[in-house]
């Protein structure tokens, strides 16, 4: 399989590795506990490397154990117990190697061997070992380990018990002894059974457990990369991973090219053999039950412009393709019902399209802490509400994504327990059910909550001049002046003079920890499918200003804030969608959002790629694909053939203008010979 | 000639001190170490104590320039700009901000630009000064009016045009040769071949019009004269003394560019995939690693360095009259 990346992956140790581009690589290499499965929808768990989901305990402050039904006040500590597969076996490794008499092969490397090494591949022999409950804990230990510095390593010091002080009583210590200190809260209780206690009740900690930061870690790894000589050459553990799962990273030039080959001591592992309706029609249970993976090797390449990208994806060079905008018009037009196709060039190609609305949101969020957009008063409100109804989001994805995008109702995306269709699921104070379909109020609505919130027409009552908002944005090139373009006159629709502040990134950044913006865009890309991971978002205690959290727009509700307190810690019900459905309505009414936008995902690929179902948040993917190889090479062969003709067309034009000159040149030297 | 060389040394060092300064100063007034912290540690779930934890391991923790909670000499020692830099001048260029071996990057990716930019510049003197004595040789002919015209309309384009249209015609069209990428060895030459059409290509224009006006000036010296007196014949006259005559100032003008191919080109590079030096930089300035954007910078000053002194030494060869001091 063909593929490439814009950007060198910054980190592939799964401790600090958390954007998707690094998912993309070792989420193939390194296996967590647990993951979703492939085909069903909404995202279900199931066990990877784990026997069973995981079962969970919840213990009173005493430690004593209580029923399921307890209360939220009664449970001190819930306890995860996750029992994983035995024979499961670590790709080959250096790391791992043993000698004969005993020990490990390149654990002390001398001056002289390292002389000789530039690459991991140097180390002729590998070696590997079965994966071990003590490998998960070691994995915890180093979400822990300040010198790691893992991004997720302050959230969980909030939930597992003595990660925390672990940190404190590890902050000085060498990574060679992190593996002789205990941490309270986990434990390895036999070579295949391992405990997590949680603080209190967390029950979207299990979606962690499908997150590479939970993958196992070898010790051996960190002994063997912690040698300084290998660090000088770049062969660190953030760079060659060390995993169990059905790839390893035979190649890692991530100058040029990183190639991932199939893990030859990967486990039993089969392809689904159920999904959901229409997967079998879709093609997508062909392989139901076959082992896994497909794919021999999988080629990335490093590419950094999208036009060559784009145009060795139509040659066959690469298997799939996103639509860059440049593109886009060349790929997929719209049919009279708005619904998008493949142009007729693309058609010839037998090019596939998949279109997918991600677990994602852009939204355009006002400061609450700013005395004018933010606050809890009426007035405040009912401008923020009027400036929801006036930015029209379905023209903005029209003109500026193509289409790619569905106007948002709400916090939640499309597959996400509590996102609403239809009628029950629209933003009351943005759109009116109207044939069948939202559609947004008319700008007349807006006006009139213009002049209750004191603004008539517009008019700032204190200067009598037409009200100044201010919009801080990163956006300032030429090509985004068409951009603010629009914002300025959706804004002037309700007589509101946008200023556009644009800064650079550093100090956007700066002004929103500081609170100095007053309405700024921003997005979400969900790390697990629960409304708990975009409602946190808008939840008090997470103010961006006050605790630097996430909730980016600084809002605070307190109804809504108890609210989330409650839904984030029952399961999936009618009770949670109740007070799902509750906050939303809040949030709609507060308009602390312009929900903006869900993003949709268009992916173009050959027809000799199989098994693709939209899945973003699904990073194990790769294993599930499959290629017609024999049918590649022969499109590529009918693509690709060159074309001469050209050159001896310029060849004869360039003898054509030469021909007359040398003759006249000759004439003349021939006149002065004589 | 030796006392010249070492003198020319020893008023680099201050050059590239001054260098070093600027370039720290530069960076640091559009980028705090907060802000570089952010950019490696990404988006999501970054906390304040995080911030602080990445500067303290990558040495950011400290003031820039001056540290008056220190004593002595470490009053200058105890500051990100004495630790980042002094290891510099021993060519020890240390571990990037993302945490790569600066040094071994460097070695690995200059044979790339060197691959690119070697042939671009070979041929394209080549073809230049060919086209060059064309234009000479058919002078005051509607060839010298239209190669003239041709070399200002070839100028007037964007060397992005160039990349883009020869990547669609010669890459997608006609299908020649791939439209991007790199392999090592042997097999990274059908890849070089379009980058280094188009190099020469975009800079004929310029190159065809400068050397001519070397030519034109040579053309009507006073031995140029004899020569066509003594009957010899225009090409002989050209090819044999102007040509010889000539090729002084262009000699000099590439051999201070010598040095300077091993730092890459930034935009071809990053077209056609080519990881050389040029993208390297790209991506550093991008993401905001102050180390990587320090050591190429130093780098690329003493390899300008470099190449004035070889050019100095360079007039001593091919013009005898030229003694250094």
């Amino acid at each position: 399989m063909y593929s490439s990346f814009a950007e060198r992956p910054k980190h592939l140790d799964p401790a600090v590795a958390y954007t998707s581009d690094e998912y993309g690589f070792i989420g193939q290499i390194y296996e967590p506990p647990l993951q979703y499965h492939y085909l069903k929808r909404p995202y279900q768990l199931q066990p990877l490397t784990a026997a069973s989901l995981p079962k969970v305990i919840y213990l009173n402050k005493e430690g004593r154990p209580l029923p399921d039904t307890a209360s939220e006040q009664e449970i001190a500590y819930s306890e995860y117990l996750i029992d994983i597969k035995p024979g499961i076996r670590y790709q080959p490794h250096p790391a791992l190697a043993w000698e004969a008499s005993g020990g490990y092969l390149y654990h002390h490397l001398d001056a002289k061997t390292l002389s000789r090494i530039d690459t991991l591949a140097d180390l002729p022999s590998q070696g590997t070992r079965e994966l071990k409950a003590e490998d998960y804990v070691y994995q915890i230990k180093r979400l822990a380990y300040p010198k790691i510095q893992s991004p997720i390593a302050e959230l969980m010091a909030g939930y597992i018990d003595g990660f925390a002080e672990f940190a404190q009583q590890t902050a000085k210590i060498d990574i060679a002894e992190l593996k002789n200190q205990t941490m309270r809260g986990v434990e390895a209780l036999s070579n295949h059974q391992y405990r997590i206690r949680i603080k209190g009740k967390y029950p979207q900690f299990q979606y962690w457990l499908a997150m590479p930061f939970f993958a196992p870690m070898p010790w051996e790894a960190d002994a063997f990369y912690a040698q300084p000589g290998l660090k000088n050459k770049n062969i660190t553990l953030d760079w060659f991973p060390v995993g169990t799962g059905p790839y390893w990273l035979e190649e890692n030039n991530p100058n040029r090219r990183m190639v991932l080959s199939k893990n030859p001591n990967y486990h039993a592992d089969i392809y689904p053999t159920e999904g959901d309706p229409g997967d079998r029609e879709a093609g997508w249970l062909e392989d139901a039950g076959k082992p896994l993976p497909f794919v021999d090797k999988v080629v990335y390449t490093l590419e950094k412009e999208t036009i060559p990208y784009w145009a060795k994806f139509l040659q066959g060079y690469y298997d799939a393709s996103g639509i860059a905008s440049d593109s886009f018009d060349q790929a997929v037009q719209f049919s009279g019902s708005g619904d998008p196709q493949l142009t007729p060039m693309m058609q010839e190609k037998d090019i596939q399209l998949q279109t997918s609305v991600s677990t994602s949101i852009f939204y355009m969020g006002f400061n609450m802490l700013d005395p004018l957009v933010g606050g809890d008063s009426e007035q405040a409100r009912k401008l923020r509400q009027a400036i929801s109804i006036a930015v029209d989001y379905e023209e903005y994805i029209a003109i500026f994504t193509n289409g790619r995008g569905v106007a948002a109702q709400g916090a939640l995306p499309p597959g996400i327990f509590g996102y609403q269709e239809g009628q029950p699921g629209i933003n009351p104070v943005v759109y009116d059910w109207n044939n069948g379909k939202p559609q947004r109020k008319p700008i007349a609505a807006a006006k009139h909550l213009m002049a209750e919130a004191g603004y008539p027409d517009g008019i700032d009552p204190k200067t009598g001049e037409a009200l100044l908002l201010y919009f801080d944005t990163t956006a300032v090139g030429t090509d985004d002046r068409a951009l603010m373009n629009w914002y300025r006159k959706q804004f002037e629709k309700l007589g509101i003079q946008l200023v556009i502040r644009g800064t650079d990134y550093n100090r956007f950044q700066e002004k929103m920890r500081s609170g100095a913006e007053q309405i700024f865009i921003w997005g979400w890309n969900a790390d697990y499918p629960d409304p708990e991971n975009f409602f946190f978002l808008l939840y008090g205690p997470n103010s961006k200003v006050r605790q630097g959290g996430e909730n980016a727009g600084n809002y605070a509700n307190p109804e809504f804030d108890k609210l989330f307190e409650e839904m984030r810690n029952i399961d999936n019900g009618p009770e949670r969608l109740e007070i799902i459905a509750r906050m939303q309505d809040i949030i709609r009414r507060d308009s602390p959002w312009l929900f903006g936008y869900y993003p949709k995902d268009f992916a173009l690929f050959h027809a000799w790629y199989k098994n693709l179902k939209p899945a973003r948040m699904i990073v194990n993917r790769l294993k599930y694909s499959r290629i017609d190889p024999v049918l590649r090479e022969q499109k590529r062969q009918q693509w690709n053939q060159a074309e001469f003709w050209p050159l001896w067309l310029i060849a004869a034009a360039l003898g054509a203008a030469v021909y007359p000159a040398m003759r006249a040149y000759m004439r003349r030297r021939r006149e002065t010979q004589a | 000639m030796m006392h010249y060389i070492i003198r020319r040394f020893l008023y680099a060092v201050p050059l590239l001190m001054a260098v070093n300064v600027l370039t720290f100063v530069l960076f640091f007034v559009v980028n705090s170490p907060d802000d570089m912290a952010r950019m490696q540690l990404g988006q999501k779930r970054v906390t304040e104590q995080a911030i602080q934890n990445w500067k303290h391991q990558h040495g950011y923790d400290l003031p820039l320039l001056w540290n008056g909670e220190q004593a002595g000499g470490k009053h200058l020692t105890e500051t990100i700009f004495y630790q980042k830099s002094v290891n510099l001048f021993l060519f020890d260029f240390g571990i990037s901000d993302s945490g790569r071996n600066i040094g071994s990057d460097i070695r690995q990716r200059m044979w790339p630009s060197l691959a690119l930019a070697l042939p671009s510049l070979l041929v394209g003197l080549l073809v230049n000064i060919s086209l060059a004595l064309l234009l000479v040789l058919f002078r005051n002919s509607y060839l010298e009016l239209g190669g003239s015209v041709l070399c200002v309309a070839l100028m007037s384009v964007s060397l992005l045009f160039y990349i883009i249209g020869g990547q669609f015609f010669i890459g997608k069209l006609m299908k020649l040769v791939p439209i991007s990428g790199y392999d090592s060895g042997l097999a990274s030459i059908k890849f070089l071949i379009l980058p280094v059409i188009i190099g020469v290509v975009a800079g004929i224009g310029s190159g065809a019009r400068w050397y001519r006006t070397f030519f034109l000036e040579e053309v009507e010296k006073d031995y140029v004269r004899t020569a066509r007196a003594k009957g010899l014949s225009e090409t002989q006259v050209l090819f044999k003394h102007v040509l010889k005559n000539a090729m002084i100032p262009i000699l000099t003008g590439v051999v201070v560019v010598l040095p300077l191919l091993f730092m890459g080109s930034l935009i071809m590079e990053s077209f056609f995939s080519i990881p050389g030096l040029g993208s390297y930089t790209i991506d550093a300035i991008n993401r905001q690693d102050f180390s990587i954007v320090r050591s190429m910078v130093f780098l690329g000053s003493v390899l300008y360095i470099a190449g004035l002194l070889l050019t100095d030494i360079s007039y001593t060869l091919v013009d005898p009259r030229v003694r250094l001091s």
